[in-house]
C-alpha cells in the first residue's frame, strides 16, 4: 500500500517539475511584461523536437541540446521582438490572441521542418529502475527534479545578485520606477522571452525521454504550466514552482486513487478553487484597479 | 423612414438582404455548408461580443457551453426522445442557470485571472463530456436524432440555411437593441472603469452576470442547431481550441462591433476550408493570420475599414 | 522561406493541375473520382500516414497501367488530424463538393463511426481502415471495412493465453472507439473462452503517463497476464511504463500496435509483447506456400522501396481497400454506386494483403481469424509465433 503511495508521489513530482519549470517561464514573462504568453508551452516541444533531430543529424547528445536551447532562446527572443514588442499597449485580449496565435504558427513550423510523428529520446542515464521501498524510480525522473532544482537556483543567484537580474525584477514591481533609474524596459521584455523559452526547452528536453516528444506536445503542457502559476500567483516564480509541485501530485493521487479519468481536470478545480479564495492566487499581490 | 436609415437598422437590413441573396450564388450543398457554418458561429460570437466587447470581459470558455448545448439536445431528443425544440429549451434554460451561478465567482476575477477561471470552466466541461463516455460516446461523439417540429423534419442543408439565417437575424436585432437600451450603456460604463462605473450607481454585478447568461445562452442555442444540422457530434465542440477561435473571431471582426462579429466568424470558418487544399501549411496559415491581424489591426477588421473609409471621405 | 514556400507550392500545384487538366483533355473519358480521408497527423498519425503513402503509391501504379476501365483515377486526399469533427466535414465535402464514385477512409473507428450516417444518407460504397467490430456489426448498406475486427483479435489474444495456461488478466484500455470496442469484446468473450478479468482500467486520451493504473494491476492478487487495447502513441508509453514498474508477467498488445514505431517508441521496453497481426508483419517468415505470402512481399517490396520505411499492417489495410474497390469497379463496369456496392460485397476468394476475402450480405469484412498470426517483438523486429 505505502509503496504504491510511494509509486503515485514520485510520479506527481517528476510531473509536477516539468510543469513547475513551463509554469516559471509563465512568471518571468508576465513579470517583465504583464504578458501571459500561450506560447510558452511551445518551447517545451522545440526543445524536445530540436534535440531529436539534431541527434538524427548525428549531433552528439550534449552539443545536441545545446543548439535546442539555443535555437529556442532565439525564437523566444524573436517572438518578444516582432510579435509582442509592436502590440505592446493593444488590450489583453489581443494580447492573448498574439500569443495563441504564435503558438498555432509554432506547432505549424514544426510540423512543417520537422514532421508530425511521435519521437523519443533515449534516457541521459539509462532506463534501468532503481527500486526504492517497492517503488520503481527512473533515473530520469532524477534528471527532471534535479533539473529543475538547479534552474530554480540559479534563477535565485540571478535575480538577488546579477545586475541584470535585479534590473529584471525592478521591472516587475514598477516599470515606471525602473525606467526612470535607466533600466531599458524594452530590453527586459525581450531578455525574459528568451529566458523563458530557454527554460522551457530545457524542460521539453528534461522530460522528452519520460513522455515522448511530438509537434502537439506543447499544448497540455502548456495549460498546466499555466495553471501551475495561477496557482502560486502570477508572477512569483517561486509561487509558480509550488504550484507546479502541487498540481503534479494532485493529479497523481488522483489518478491513482479516484480515476484516471479525471486527471487532467484537477489541475483547473485546483486553479477554480484557489480563485475562488484567493481570486489572485496562493502567492500573488492583489491587483488594484486605477481609476 | 428615417428609423430605416438608422445605421443599426440599414445594417440590419443589409445582412437581411445578403442573407436572402446568398443562396442565389452558392454552387453546391459543400457552399450552403460552409455558409450554415458561418451563420451558427456568428450567433455565438454575437452574444461573445457583448461580453467581451461590450462588458470587457474576457471568456476562454464559451465552446464549453456550446457543448453543453449541443449536447443536451443529442442527449434529450436522442436517448430520452424528447422533442427537438424542447430539448433545445431547456438545454438553453440548463446552460443559463449554470452560467448564472457561475457568473458571480468567475467574473470577480479580473484580467489574466478572469481568462484562467473562463479557460478552466471550458477544459472541465470538455473533459466531462470526454470521459462520461457512457452519456455522450466519449471522444468518438454521438449521433444526434435530426430536427423535429410538429411532424416537419428540417433535413439538407438549404432548409437548415434558411433556419440558420433567421435565427442569425434574430440574434442581431436582439443584441442591436440590448445595446441602445440602458442597459448597454451600463455595459459600456462598466468596460470603461468598473468603479467608476459602481460609484456613479451602475449595479456592475448584476449587468455583467446578465450578459454573462445571454451570452452563454446563445452560445447553447448554437450548439444545439450545430448538433442537429450536422447529425453528429464530439467533445471537441467544447475544447479550449474552440473557444479561442471564438474569441478570435470577436476580435479580428472588431471589439464592440456586433457586424463585425459576424465578419469575423465569416473569415475564420471559409479560411481553413481553403487552407485544406494546401494542409501541410494550414495550422502555419491560420496562427500567422491571428498574429498579424491583432498586430497590425489591434480594433479589428470592421472598426479599422470604418475609420478608413471615415478618413477618406474628410 | 515561408511566404516564398507557399508560393511555390501553389505554382507548382496550378501548374500540375494545369499539366493534368492537358493530359485529361487527352482522355476521352471522365476520371474515376477516388475520395480518400484519413488522419495522417494528430493521434493516430502512425496508422493515417502509411495508409496514406499506401494510397498515393498505387493510385499512380494503377494510372500508369491504363487506370481502370480505361479511366484514369482520380485521387483526393483529405488529412482529418484524428478528429471526429472534421472527418464529417471532409466526408461532406467528398460528396457534395468533389462528387466522387467511391469513398476510403476512416483511419480510427471514432471518424468512421461519425461519417457513416452522412455516408448511408448519401448512398456511395465506403470502405473503412478502422478495426473495431461496432463498424460492420449490424450491417450498414453501404459500409465495408479491411482490418481484422478487434473482437477476431481478442478471441486470437485468448486462444495463445490459454495454450500458455494464462486464464486470470488484468486490461487496461484507453478512451478512443477501438480501445473501448476491444476492451467490451474482452469482457464479452471472457466467459465462453474461460478468462477472467482482475483488474480493469482506462486511461484518458493524451495521457503520457500510465503508470498509476500499471501499478494498480501489478498489485492486483493473482493475475498472469495483461492486455492493452489501444493503438498509437500509447502504446509505445504501456510498453515503457510497464518495464519501468518491473512488471514480468505476459504482455499483451493488439493490432492496434503493428506498427515499428510502436517498437522504435517504447525504446526497448517492447521486447516481449505479443500481438496478433496479419501476416504481412513477419512476411519473410513466412513459407512460401502461404496464400498471402507473394502478394505481401511484392506489397512490401513496393512500400518499402518508395518510402525507405518498414511496412506495417495499416499500410496494408489501405491496400486491400483499393483493390477491392478496384476489382469490384471491374467486375461492375461501371461507377453506378448500386452495382460497384453490390459487387463489393459479392467479393469471394480476394487474395489481400490482410487474408483472403469472402464477402456476404452478412458479412461486411469478409475474414477470419485464420489469416491473423500471432507476433512478438523480438531484436526490435517481429517473430512469428506458432
Amino acid at each position: 500500500m505505502s509503496s504504491q503511495f510511494l509509486q503515485f508521489l514520485i510520479s506527481g513530482i517528476t510531473v509536477g517539475a516539468t510543469y513547475a519549470l513551463v509554469g516559471l517561464g509563465f512568471s518571468i514573462v508576465y513579470n517583465s511584461s504583464q504578458v501571459i504568453n500561450f506560447a510558452q508551452g511551445e518551447f517545451v516541444m522545440i526543445g524536445g523536437m530540436a534535440t531529436v533531430f539534431l541527434m538524427a543529424a548525428g549531433a552528439p547528445m550534449p552539443l545536441a541540446i545545446a543548439l535546442a536551447v539555443l535555437l529556442a532562446v532565439v525564437i523566444g527572443f524573436a517572438l518578444g521582438k516582432f510579435a509582442i514588442e509592436p502590440a505592446r499597449g493593444a488590450p489583453v485580449v489581443s494580447i492573448i490572441i498574439i500569443t495563441i496565435g504564435a503558438s498555432i504558427f509554432l506547432r505549424g513550423a514544426a510540423m512543417l521542418v520537422w514532421d508530425r510523428n511521435l519521437h523519443h529520446m533515449p534516457a541521459f542515464s539509462g532506463s534501468d529502475p532503481i527500486d526504492i521501498g517497492g517503488a520503481a524510480l527512473l533515473p530520469q525522473s532524477v534528471w527532471v527534479v534535479g533539473g529543475m532544482v538547479i534552474i530554480v537556483a540559479a534563477l535565485q543567484v540571478f535575480f538577488s545578485h546579477a545586475r541584470i537580474g535585479k534590473a529584471m525584477l525592478a521591472t516587475a514591481f514598477n516599470p515606471l520606477a525602473a525606467q526612470l533609474v535607466g533600466i531599458s524596459t524594452r530590453g527586459m521584455l525581450l531578455l525574459s522571452f528568451a529566458l523563458a523559452a530557454g527554460i522551457g526547452a530545457i524542460a521539453g528536453i528534461l522530460i522528452a525521454p519520460i513522455t515522448l516528444t511530438y509537434a502537439g506536445v506543447g499544448i497540455m503542457l502548456g495549460l498546466k504550466g499555466f495553471s501551475a502559476a495561477i496557482v502560486g500567483g502570477l508572477g512569483n516564480p517561486m509561487g509558480a514552482v509550488a504550484g507546479g509541485l502541487v498540481v503534479g501530485i494532485a493529479e497523481a493521487m488522483t489518478a491513482g486513487y479516484i480515476s484516471s479519468a479525471y486527471k487532467d481536470a484537477v489541475a483547473f478545480l485546483i486553479i477554480l478553487a484557489v480563485l475562488l479564495i484567493r481570486p489572485s492566487g496562493l502567492f500573488g499581490r492583489r491587483e488594484s484597479e486605477r481609476v | 423612414m428615417r428609423a430605416l436609415l438608422a445605421p443599426r437598422t440599414g445594417g440590419l437590413l443589409a445582412l437581411a438582404i445578403v442573407i436572402a441573396l446568398l443562396p442565389a450564388v452558392l454552387p453546391n450543398n459543400f457552399y450552403f455548408n460552409v455558409a450554415i457554418l458561418v451563420g451558427l458561429n456568428a450567433i455565438v460570437c454575437v452574444g461573445l461580443n457583448l461580453l467581451i466587447g461590450y462588458a470587457g470581459q474576457i471568456s476562454l470558455g464559451h465552446a464549453g457551453f456550446f457543448g453543453l448545448g449541443a449536447y443536451a439536445s443529442a442527449l434529450l431528443t436522442g436517448s430520452y426522445g424528447w422533442p427537438s425544440l424542447a430539448a433545445l429549451v431547456v438545454g438553453a434554460a440548463a446552460v443559463g442557470a449554470l452560467a448564472f451561478l457561475l457568473a458571480r465567482p468567475i467574473l470577480k476575477l479580473k484580467g489574466h485571472y478572469l481568462a484562467m477561471g473562463t479557460l478552466g470552466m471550458g477544459v472541465i466541461i470538455s473533459i466531462v463530456l470526454n470521459q462520461e463516455a457512457g452519456l455522450t460516446g466519449g471522444p468518438d461523439g454521438m449521433p444526434v436524432p435530426a430536427f423535429e417540429v410538429w411532424g416537419w423534419t428540417a433535413y439538407g442543408e438549404r432548409t437548415w440555411y434558411w433556419i440558420v439565417g433567421g435565427t442569425l437575424l434574430v440574434t442581431t436585432w436582439l443584441a442591436l437593441n440590448l445595446i441602445e437600451s440602458p442597459i448597454g450603456r451600463a455595459l459600456r460604463a462598466i468596460h470603461g472603469s468598473e468603479i467608476a462605473a459602481e460609484v456613479i450607481g451602475v449595479k456592475t454585478e448584476r449587468f455583467k452576470t446578465l450578459v454573462f447568461v445571454i451570452s452563454a445562452v446563445l452560445a447553447s442555442v448554437g450548439g444545439s442547431m450545430f448538433a442537429h444540422y450536422s447529425g453528429f457530434i464530439t467533445p471537441s465542440e467544447a475544447e479550449f481550441f474552440h473557444s479561442i477561435a471564438f474569441v478570435t473571431m470577436v476580435v479580428l471582426g472588431g471589439m464592440a462591433s456586433i457586424f463585425g462579429s459576424i465578419l469575423g466568424a465569416a473569415i475564420l470558418t471559409v479560411l481553413p476550408q481553403f487552407l485544406a487544399v494546401l494542409h501541410d501549411y494550414e495550422t502555419l496559415v491560420l496562427g500567422a493570420v491571428m498574429m498579424s491581424v491583432m498586430i497590425f489591426l489591434p480594433k479589428g477588421l470592421l472598426p479599422s475599414l470604418a475609420e478608413l473609409l471615415r478618413r477618406r471621405s474628410l | 522561406m515561408k511566404i516564398w514556400d507557399v508560393r511555390t507550392v501553389l505554382g507548382w500545384t496550378v501548374g500540375l493541375l494545369a499539366a493534368a487538366t492537358i493530359a485529361l483533355g487527352a482522355q476521352a473519358q471522365e476520371p474515376i473520382k477516388l475520395g480518400v480521408f484519413l488522419s495522417a497527423t494528430g493521434g493516430a498519425a502512425f496508422l493515417g500516414d502509411p495508409e496514406k503513402k499506401t494510397i498515393e503509391l498505387y493510385v499512380e501504379k494503377i494510372n500508369a497501367d491504363g487506370g481502370l476501365l480505361g479511366r484514369q483515377v482520380q485521387l483526393t486526399i483529405y488529412d482529418d488530424g484524428t478528429k471526429a469533427k472534421e472527418a464529417l466535414t471532409f466526408v461532406k465535402r467528398l460528396i457534395d463538393q468533389d462528387k466522387v464514385d467511391l469513398i476510403i477512409g476512416g483511419t480510427t473507428t471514432g471518424n468512421t463511426m461519425a461519417v457513416i450516417n452522412e455516408v448511408e444518407q448519401a448512398g456511395l460504397p465506403f470502405i473503412s481502415l478502422a478495426g473495431a467490430s461496432v463498424i460492420i456489426d449490424p450491417v450498414k448498406k453501404w459500409v465495408f471495412k479491411t482490418p481484422h475486427t478487434d473482437r477476431l483479435a481478442v478471441q486470437k489474444i485468448f486462444t495463445d493465453m490459454k495454450a500458455r495456461g494464462l486464464t486470470k488478466i488484468g486490461l487496461l484500455a484507453g478512451s478512443g472507439g477501438f480501445d473501448k470496442s476491444c476492451a467490451g469484446n474482452a469482457r464479452a468473450l471472457m466467459e465462453s473462452e474461460g478468462v477472467e478479468i482482475l483488474a480493469d482500467e482506462t486511461h484518458g486520451a493524451g495521457d503520457t503517463d500510465m503508470t498509476p493504473q500499471l501499478t494498480k494491476i501489478k498489485n492486483t492478487e493473482g493475475v498472469q497476464a495483461f492486455l492493452y487495447c489501444g493503438f498509437g502513441a500509447p502504446t509505445s508509453i504501456v510498453a515503457k511504463n510497464y518495464k519501468q514498474l518491473g512488471i514480468t508477467i505476459p504482455h499483451y498488445q493488439t493490432h492496434g500496435s503493428a506498427s515499428v514505431r510502436f517498437i522504435k517508441g517504447a525504446d526497448g521496453a517492447a521486447e516481449g509483447v505479443r500481438l496478433p497481426a496479419a501476416a504481412l508483419l513477419v512476411v519473410d517468415s513466412l513459407p512460401d506456400s502461404h496464400p498471402q505470402k507473394a502478394i505481401a512481399s511484392a506489397y512490401k517490396a513496393a512500400y518499402e522501396d518508395g518510402y525507405k520505411e518498414p511496412i506495417s499492417t495499416f499500410g496494408g489495410h489501405a491496400y486491400d481497400a483499393l483493390f477491392l474497390a478496384a476489382e469490384a469497379i471491374k467486375r461492375a463496369g461501371s461507377l453506378d454506386k448500386e452495382a460497384v456496392r453490390s459487387e463489393i460485397e459479392k467479393t469471394n476468394g480476394f487474395i489481400g494483403v490482410d487474408g483472403i476475402f469472402t464477402m456476404s450480405p452478412d458479412d461486411h469484412l469478409g475474414l477470419d481469424n485464420d489469416s491473423f498470426v500471432m507476433v512478438e517483438v523480438h531484436d526490435g523486429g517481429w517473430k512469428l509465433q506458432e
